[in-house]
């Protein structure tokens, strides 16, 4: 019986952690995502649009944790973006995240043809990843390429509404 | 003297603006000289018979390359016969991305029998020179009193998912447009892709 109960709470225990991470994916089409874009509150967003199979995407989201597990009780909002095909949630994202233990909230958008919305994120982008966006209604920030942590906290720091 | 450094710093400056830039529709785009696959030098100046070129920079790693590679596949087999053949061209540096390295491009090309050349930009000085940012990326040339002149940018169609939902054929119907003695509207589009990795 106790070999039993230590089993089962082996599973137990098992399952809450896998839970604590497992988060539901969103999926929204450009139109479902573009408010988020464009709010008016005093939170500072982060947008980071990434992807599982994109090397330096992946290799720059510890910065993003970091800096989500530093502003995380202010007015402050991270969302990753992932760029992932809809097809890959089940097998590659939530595995993806599971692993990395993702924090940050993330939402996929799945809108293939890009070529209608690409300019409507920003017109500078020529649609290559990751690209970061940061801002709130006072200032806006757009960066294709690569950040670290602390260029994010520069920003957010100077720019923070309290 | 001091003409002679204030001339090199400008073309510098000039050059490095030029490489950042890239093509736009309209410009004159260089031909190159790169190995391909089967160890030859591939030129654009070579296909005597062509009326311009599908030049796409692609590669091994990324998903939206590999999802379009039965696409590209079926591109070439139907524009090289019109006068249209497809030129791939890798720009990744292998340093940064292994799975890109010429011999992983000898196996892929192999894996799917590309009816085309699969060039590796070693220096990646052409991928600078038309201002290609992503795979897969398109430049359309044509072929116009002995130049090349760039005739389209972007994406190969509208869906990079599904391939069943496509409902804009963005380059096939520049090349219909060009043989068709049009121009090609839209002649500039954007899409989402691998960015390309440049040496560190």
């Amino acid at each position: 019986m106790k070999t039993i109960c230590k089993f089962l709470l082996v599973v137990l225990f098992g399952i809450s952690i896998n839970h604590v991470f497992a988060q539901h994916i969103p999926v929204y089409n450009f139109e479902e995502f573009e408010p988020i874009l464009h709010q008016e509150n005093d939170t500072t967003y982060v947008i980071n649009f990434w992807a599982t199979w994109c090397i330096p995407c992946v290799k720059e989201l510890p910065e993003f944790e970091k800096v989500n597990l530093k502003f995380q009780s202010q007015k402050f909002k991270m969302i990753l973006v992932s760029l992932d095909f809809k097809s890959q949630i089940e097998n590659t994202v939530i595995p993806f995240i599971k692993e990395n233990k993702i924090q940050s909230e993330v939402v996929l958008l799945s809108d293939p043809n890009a070529n209608s919305w690409i300019n409507k994120v920003n017109k500078d982008w020529t649609g290559s990843i990751p690209v970061t966006i940061i801002y709130n209604k006072n200032f806006y920030f757009f960066r294709e390429g690569t950040m670290n942590f602390n260029e994010i906290n520069q920003i957010i720091t100077k720019n923070l509404i309290k | 003297m001091k003409r002679l450094f204030i001339t090199l710093f400008i073309s510098c400056i000039t050059s490095s603006l030029l490489l950042a830039e890239g093509y736009k529709v309209g410009d004159k785009a260089t031909d190159f000289s790169l190995k391909n696959i089967d160890g030859h030098i591939i030129s654009l100046k070579d296909f005597k018979d062509a009326k311009g070129f599908i030049i796409i920079f692609t590669c091994n790693h990324c998903p939206f390359s590999v999802a379009y590679e039965d696409r590209i596949i079926a591109l070439d087999k139907k524009y090289k016969q019109v006068g249209f053949p497809v030129i791939a061209i890798n720009p990744n540096d292998s340093t940064v991305v292994p799975s890109d390295s010429y011999s992983n491009m000898i196996v892929r090309a192999e894996e799917k029998n590309f009816p085309f050349p699969y060039l590796l930009d070693a220096d990646q000085s052409i991928t600078a020179a038309y201002g290609a940012t992503r795979t897969p990326h398109v430049f359309l040339l044509q072929k116009k009193g002995g130049k090349l002149i760039v005739r389209y940018i972007g994406a190969i169609d509208d869906n990079y998912e599904e391939p069943q939902n496509v409902t804009k054929h963005y380059l096939s119907d520049a090349i219909d447009a060009l043989l068709d003695n049009k121009k090609p509207n839209p002649d500039f589009t954007k899409a989402i892709g691998c960015s390309i990795k440049y040496q560190k």
